[in-house]
Formats: C-alpha cells, structure tokens, sequence
C-alpha cells in the first residue's frame, strides 16, 4: 500500500511599512546594525508599544482577498521566551484571537485542475532581533534592526499533498501579497518564508501522521527539496519500523537535508496571555467596506476578464494577471496600441524575454506602455515587420527613445513599395542564375537564398509578405 | 514651619507669586532640609541638587517673563520608578542600580513643562513591590511618625518625604495600593487615578493592566492642582484615555449638599481595629455634617480581591520583568560562562527575593495547564469585582471606608510572612482590579499613628473625590499635623 504526503505551511509575510508595528523606527532593510531600533524596540525600562494602523488595513486586505472572516475583536497576547534577540523576554502575536480566520486560496495543479487550499488563520505579531554568531570571536552580535518588524504568520489547513502543490501554494500566495501591495516579497531579505509540517500517513487512512515542522524555507526550490526530502525520510523510517517524532527541523539547502533542531520535549511553554499593554483591535463593518472598496481586483477575476473581453487565450491571460503591475501594463499598452491580443504576444513573448535576460522587472521596464504602444501601432500600419520591430525594441530599451525617432534615425522604415521591392528582385535573380535554374528545377530551399539576399542588401528592411510573393510570382515557371 | 515657607503647595504657589520668594529659596531650603533629615528616613535613593536648581532659576526667569503658571517653581519629589532623562531610575532594584534613563516619563515631562522643580528620586519597593518599603535595595524608608515603623508601600519614600516636609508634593504610582497604604500610614493625602487617567509611558511597568501614577501631597487642594498637569491623554500609551481637559480644582470648594456616601459592609467588617472603626465613624460624622447621606452598601467580592489581585500582578510582573536579562542593560553577572548562565545569573544577583517570588508565582499562573485554574479563573473574578462596584454606584456617588486595616507596623514585622503582609492591600487591591479612581486622606491618629479614609468613586469621578476630600478637610485638621522628627 502507498503513502499519502500531509503539508500545511505557515507563511511568514513582512508588511510592507514605513514603520514598525508597535513603534516609529524604520523598517528599511540593511541598514548599518542597530541603527533603527528605537528605545521601545530596545524594550528599555518604561517603553509601550503603540499599534501601527497600517498593519491592521492590510491584514484585512489580504483576509478579503483570501475570502476570510475578519475578527471584529482580536486581542494581542504575549509570547513569552529568553533570546538575546528578543529585547522584551516576549514576542507580543495574536493567540486566541487572531484577525483573520477560516479563509481560502485556489492553486491550478500541473494537470490544469483547480484545487482549494483552505487557510486556517492569519496573525500580526512583531519579528524578533537578529542573532549575529560571525562577526565576533567568541562572542554573539546582536542586531536589533529587524525588531518589531510587522509579520503577518498566515497557516494553512494541511491541505497540500505533495511538494508540488506546496511550492505552488507558495507562490500563490507570494503573488497576491505582492499584487496586493503589503509586502515587498523579497525572500533574499526573508520578507517571504515559511515553515512546513510535514507527515505522511498510509494511502487512504483517517488519521493524520505524526508531523515534523521544517522552519524558516525562503525560497520556493527550497520548499519543494526540503519537503521531498522530509517525506522520504518519514517514509523511510516507518518502513523500517521506526517512528516519526515530533519535532522542528532546518533544512540545509547544502546538503539538500533536513536536520532536528529540537524536540518535542524541549519545547517551550510560552505562557502566553493578553497583552495588557494594548488595546483589542476592533474592526468596524464600515472600515471593512472600506477596504473592500479599495481592493483591486484580484488576479483570477483578471484573468478571468481578460479572457473574456479581450479575447485572450487562458494561458496568455494567467501569467500577465499575476503581477499587478504587470497586469497593468498590459492594460495600458491593450489600450494604447488598440490590439489587446498583440499586447498580450508580446509582453508574453518579447518583453517578457528582455525582462528576464536583464534580470529586472515591469516596475523598472524602461520601455513605458504608451512607448511600446506606439511600437506596436507601427507594426499594425506596416511601417515596421516583426523583426524590424523587435530591432527598434531594442533600441529603445538602450536609449529610452520613442519608437519614431528610432525608426528615423537609424532608417528602419520598411519598404512596402512594390517597384522599390522588385527592382530588388529583379537585380537579385539576374545575378544568380544557377539559383534559379536550381530552384526551377524544384529546389525549394533555394528561396531562402533569394530572401536572405534581399534582405541584406535592404537592410532587413524589406516587407517579407510582400517580398515573398513577388518572389514567387517572378520564380514562377514562365 | 522654619525660615518662613508654608508647607503647602498651594499656598507657595502664593508666595512665588507675590515675591515673598523665589523658587530659588524655596528649592533651597528643601535641599537643605533633605540633606539635614533624611539620613534618618532614607526617602530619596538620588537627590538631584544641581538638576533642582538649574530648574529652579529657568522657572523663577519663567515668572519674570510673566509666563507662570501655578505650578512653576514648585518643587515636587519624584517616584524612582518615573524615567528620568540623564538621573539614574532605579526602580528600588540592585539591577537598575546602575541606570541612568535615557528619557522623561510623560510624568516627569509634564511636570517639568508645568515649571515644577525636580529635588529627587525617592525610595520604592523593589519594581514596587511591596507594602512596606522593606524591599528597596537601597534599604527601608522609616515613618516620619515613628522611625521604628514602615512608611508602607510600595511609595513609602513618596509618602515620607512629603509627611517628613522633604517635599511639598510627590509623585506615585498605585497597583494595589501603593499610593493610597502609603499616604495613610504617613499621614499624608494621595490619588490613585481612574486607569488610563495619566501616562504610564515611562513609569516602569510592574503589572500594566493595574499601574496607575498619581499625586501625594498634604491636602487634597494639592492633589487637584498637581493633578491637573500629570493627567492627560498620551499617544505613546495605548490604553491612556482621551478625554476633554478638566480643571480638578474648579469644584473644590462646591458644598457637598446631597452627595450621596456608600459604606461597603465588606470593608466596615467587624474584625476591623475598633479604634480605627471609631475614627472612620467620626469622619462619617464630618461627611453627615457638611450635607452628606450615608447608607450601607456590599462588594460581595470583596474577599477575593487579593487573591485575584496577586495572580493578575504576578503574572503581568513575570512578563514585564523579563527584559531584565543582563543583556543591553542594568545588571549583569561578572565573567558568565554562557548564555543560560549570564541570564540565571545576572537575574538571580538582580532581584531580591520579593521580586524573585512574584515572578515565579506569575510564570506559574501562566503556565501551560495552570492558566484555566489560575489566570483565566483571576481574570473572571476581576470581572466580578468589577461589576460589584458598578452595581454600588448605581445608588451611591462615593464609597466610603479605611484604607488599611491598622496603622503603621513595626519594620521587620511581616518581612519574613508575605502572606500577611499581602493582607495590607485588602481594601485596596479591588479599585485597582476595577480600574477606579479611590484617594487616602488622613482621618486622625491611633496611639499616635495616622490613620487614612479612602474614598473611591466611579470611572471619571476624580473631581469629585477631591471635592469631597478638600471639603472634608476644610472640618478637619488631621491633614495638617506634622511630625515631631519633621521640625
């Protein structure tokens, strides 16, 4: 009989504000250390935390967007432990009551099918310090920037059955936060990571296995190698006639393992309870509809949308709804060039490959909307060919021009004129007699011989429908 | 009193303005009495005369430039539990022993934009806790009345320093009673607000849902006028509360025709001191005398105030005090061997055993298993007392009854018996569980000992407990008595 994987994933999401959650020191990332905690991130003798209102608007955001129920009432509490890096002796998250609870998020599997993934809850809470273990000899440095960093820890239903689903669960959710503007998403920095529990059970059976938790996986390659080998491992030792223990492991992504790092047994007891130093967090219906009206809409109804009016294929539409900003782009350039499907091609295709081969993204894409617009508008009045287009592209991309000025500048303008285009011909085929004779005699390939000739003598200007059949016309038997 | 100062605020607040003095003099003479008297009290940890002065000549070039108000000059003596910019703040701990904050309290901000004089830091319980003043790591405050007895708790050196004349005002903070125990067993007057009255930014947190600052002064007059600059909404104290501006001496001299008294049987209990139920029934006399109507009302819940009230401070007070690891600041163990030992260690040299046991009570109450039993179940019954009070005042404006169950105790007495010094706090723990505002006032003298009225009130209803309070003592002279040591 088989095994059957069990994953739920805690996903740590960085909100992504000016100030931290509970004081007015910046969050910006790498500064020199210590240099943005505050005396109550420091927690000094006499500090209280005040609620930054930024993080409760976007938790509600995503809590819409995941289709959740908003708490009306949700309570700090106390997370009480010792670490150098945790300035208090406590980590002040939501217990009891979290803000945003029972919600769902849609994942499309490999085989095109559509799977809801049901998410248990979603909660603030401040991020600890950080523990400095090599800059020091014999000593631990302590940096206390990343404290009071504002979290929200969103925990899956363990609905995942395979590393798959896991990683596209990730990036799911990777995508929306990012569309939705609450965090930068930048997993290098550790805005975006997440725990997994992990457990398989025999094919078919009712209870759940006991589950290991792999902490602290900030990417999604990671995601699928740790859990891959985690299973394995489970799977294994039950073989064998072990037993999984509970406990919390770390994933080495050198040498692709997963490690203990500690056991049930030394487990802390974290004695929480309600802050008392803050206020329950009330969410009016008003302030909910609020948010409601300011939500953009989400990348499925996008998709969605763009399928149906613009005619978009769904596999076009996906990738170009996930991003927002790429979303919007596309909007604009749909608009500007009036020909939503040769927007989607291109961002799809061109654009999509520069982006990539740059390393860089829409956001800093210096090719604006109503540029490439202007571009493609060229194409359709058959001033540029596909390839001429993609030279002007280019160009602008380097220069920051407009597309004109390009296509001006540098000639570009493709020869539509029928005389100018035969004169070429003729002078082609007078000077290649063989190649005719060969391509008479029914050596088609030869064409491509006549073209390229043409070509290079047109500067690839030449327009290649046209071209083609007067090629054709003049090769004809006579 | 000597070389020509009145004693009271009010009544300096005159002087400075006539020119009868400046607040140059007036600091003076009180830096000069400190250095003279308290040897025998041990009221201040830190005396601040260089500071004092500074303050006192910005004020008195205030009042030149006609900008006074009428607190500017006055000097007040400060709580060693308000942070104090650049002054150490020890909080009464060996492990804050060696602080200096690096910021004012609202409190002490407030104070010092009002023009008053900072002379120094007074003695505490340790991280206030106490009913004795027998935790300070910097030794026992000894009763200004009779220096073989405590001051009480955990504001003795407040209370001392103001019923000993070291101080015209001072400030204190109350989770259980540590302003008004205090001010009765000293024979001074003191405010424990409403909760979220004034700021607790800056006052060392020792059970957060339950620590409220509050004036200690000789007269209620003073309580109102000090009160009036420490109270206010703070946007760096979430649970402070945003109210409009009120003037809390504007109804002081209202008669107190119709005001409506209630004796809560719980607190009148027969096993009370019969001197002490003698001086609270002649002080109802005063209150029926300036118009008053008295009638009997009960707190049902009354009896498991201090129970409730220890495990909910203990429990906040674990969590509070864990930031005191030995790590950026405070305390810490010469040479640790590592990471468990530096935090064991600097913890165990730290904290005196007071605070050793409260937080481990706390963590207990808090414990996986324990918390339904013990937290959870406290939080119920706070609740419960809550709604006692509630219930009273919907027929009664003010409670009225003793502070404390007797006089000032001898030092050494309960020390070694916590359970029976726990006992002190027993009318006095449940307006702090409630979030009420309550204040002390002097009702006379047990075998030469003063002995305190408390007078609680409903949410908002400080301007009434001082009305109530400055009319009383507008009849009474109890609050005026000075002590023989304090000459």
């Amino acid at each position: 009989m088989g095994w059957e994987t069990v994953i739920g994933l805690e996903i740590h999401v960085q909100l992504a504000t000016v100030s931290k959650i509970f004081s007015g020191a910046a969050t910006r990332y790498g500064a020199q250390p210590n240099t943005q905690a505050c005396a109550v991130d420091l927690g000094l003798p006499g500090v209280l935390p005040v609620l930054n209102a930024r993080v409760v608007e976007m938790a509600i955001t995503l809590g819409l967007a995941l289709e959740a129920r908003i708490a009306p009432v949700s309570f700090f509490a106390r997370k009480n432990y010792f670490y150098p890096d945790l300035p208090k002796g406590y980590q002040i998250s939501q217990y009891e009551d979290p803000i945003v609870e029972h919600g769902r998020l849609t994942i499309r599997l490999g085989d095109g099918r559509d799977k809801e993934i049901r998410i248990r809850r979603a909660h603030l809470e401040e991020d600890a310090g950080k523990s400095v273990h090599d800059a020091f000899p014999g000593a631990t440095g302590i940096d206390l920037n990343r404290t009071g960093t504002p979290l929200l820890e969103v925990v899956s239903e363990p609905d995942l059955s395979s590393s798959q689903e896991a990683a596209l669960f990730m990036r799911k959710m990777h995508a929306l936060v990012r569309y939705l503007g609450i965090c930068d998403g930048n997993m290098q920095e550790g805005s975006f990571r997440c725990d997994a529990n992990v457990s398989v059970r025999r094919a078919g059976a009712a209870a759940l296995g006991t589950r290991a938790e792999i902490k602290n996986i900030n990417s999604f390659r990671y995601v699928e190698k740790a859990i891959d080998y985690e299973v394995e491992r489970q799977i294994d030792l039950l073989e064998n006639g072990g037993k999984v223990v509970q406990e919390t492991r770390l994933y080495d992504s050198d040498k692709d393992e997963t490690r203990s790092m500690r056991g049930k047994e030394d487990a802390h007891d974290y004695r929480y309870f309600p802050d008392p130093d803050l206020l329950p967090i009330i969410v009016t219906p008003a302030q909910i509809e609020a948010l409601k009206r300011l939500l953009p809409e989400l990348p499925g109804a996008r998709a969605i949308r763009y399928c149906q009016e613009f005619g978009l294929a769904p596999a076009d539409a996906e990738p170009l709804s996930q991003d927002r900003s790429l979303a919007d782009y596309f909007e604009a350039l749909a608009g500007s060039c009036g020909d939503p499907r040769q927007a989607a091609n291109w961002l799809n295709g061109e654009v999509a490959a520069t982006l990539n081969r740059q390393g860089t993204t829409i956001d800093l894409c210096p090719v604006p909307a109503a540029s490439l617009g202007a571009l493609l508008r060229r194409i359709s009045d058959g001033t540029l060919s596909a390839s001429l287009a993609k030279q002007v592209f280019e160009v602008m991309w380097t220069q920051r021009s407009e597309p004109d000025a390009v296509i001006e500048a540098r000639n570009l303008r493709q020869v539509n004129d029928g005389d100018a285009l035969l004169a070429l011909v003729e002078t082609v085929l007078a000077e290649s007699p063989e190649q005719v004779a060969q391509y008479r005699a029914g050596k088609e390939k030869v064409f491509g011989y006549f073209v390229g000739q043409i070509m290079k003598r047109s500067q690839g200007r030449a327009n290649p429908q046209q071209l083609a059949d007067l090629l054709r016309t003049r090769l004809a038997p006579p | 009193m000597d070389a020509g100062f009145p004693e009271t605020l009010w009544a300096q607040a005159q002087g400075l303005r006539s020119g009868a003095y400046s607040s140059v003099e007036l600091t003076a003479h009180y830096l000069a009495r400190i250095a003279r008297l308290d040897p025998q009290f041990n009221a201040y940890i830190t005396v601040c005369p260089d500071r004092a002065r500074a303050q006192a000549v910005a004020a008195d070039a205030t009042r030149a430039r006609g900008e006074s108000g009428i607190l500017t000059g006055i000097p007040y003596a400060n709580k060693d539990i308000f942070c104090t910019r650049g002054v150490l703040t020890t909080c009464g701990s060996r492990m804050l022993a060696n602080w200096a904050a690096p910021y004012d309290a609202t409190v002490v901000a407030r104070l010092g934009d009002a023009g008053m004089v900072m002379l120094g830091k007074t003695n505490m319980d340790e991280f206030a806790m106490g009913s004795s003043n027998e935790t300070s790591y910097f030794g026992a405050v000894r009763n200004p009345w009779d220096t073989s007895r405590v001051p009480g708790g955990s504001s003795g050196g407040s209370a001392a320093a103001v019923a000993a004349r070291l101080a015209p005002v001072a400030t204190g903070s109350d989770t259980g009673g540590s302003i008004r125990q205090p001010a009765a067993l000293c024979g001074i007057s003191g405010l424990k607000p409403t909760y979220g009255r004034v700021s607790r930014w800056g006052m060392i947190a020792f059970a957060s849902s339950l620590d409220q600052g509050g004036p200690m002064a000789l007269t209620a007059q003073d309580l109102a006028l000090m009160f009036n600059a420490m109270a206010g909404a703070d946007p760096r104290d979430a649970t402070s509360i945003a109210r409009p501006p009120e003037d809390f001496s504007a109804a002081l001299e209202r008669p107190l025709a119709g005001l409506r008294l209630g004796m809560p049987a719980e607190y009148w209990d027969a096993a009370a001191d019969p001197a002490l139920q003698a001086g609270l029934l002649a002080a109802l006399e005063n209150f029926r005398a300036l118009g008053a109507s008295v009638r009997e009302v009960s707190l049902p819940h009354a009896a498991v105030s201090i129970p409730a009230y220890y495990v909910v401070a203990c429990a906040e007070a674990s969590s509070n005090l864990s930031r005191y690891d030995g790590v950026r600041f405070g305390h810490r163990c010469a040479a640790p061997q590592d990471l468990a030992d530096l935090y064991s260690r600097s913890r165990a040299e730290g904290f005196g055993d007071e605070v050793k046991r409260r937080i481990l009570m706390g963590t207990y109450a808090l414990s996986a298993g324990y918390y339904d039993a013990w937290y959870r179940k406290a939080q119920q019954l706070r609740r419960l007392i809550q709604q006692d009070f509630t219930a009273a005042f919907a027929g009664v404006d003010l409670l009225i009854g003793p502070t404390t169950p007797t006089t000032a105790f001898a030092l050494g007495s309960k020390f070694e018996d916590p359970l029976t010094m726990y006992l002190a706090d027993v009318y006095t723990t449940g307006v702090n569980l409630a979030g009420l505002p309550a204040l002390s006032v002097p009702g006379g003298f047990i075998n030469s000992l003063p002995f305190g009225v408390q007078l609680i009130g409903n949410y908002f209803s400080e301007a009434t407990l001082l009305q109530a309070a400055h009319q009383y003592q507008s009849t009474t002279n109890w609050h005026l008595q000075r002590p023989a040591m304090a000459a």
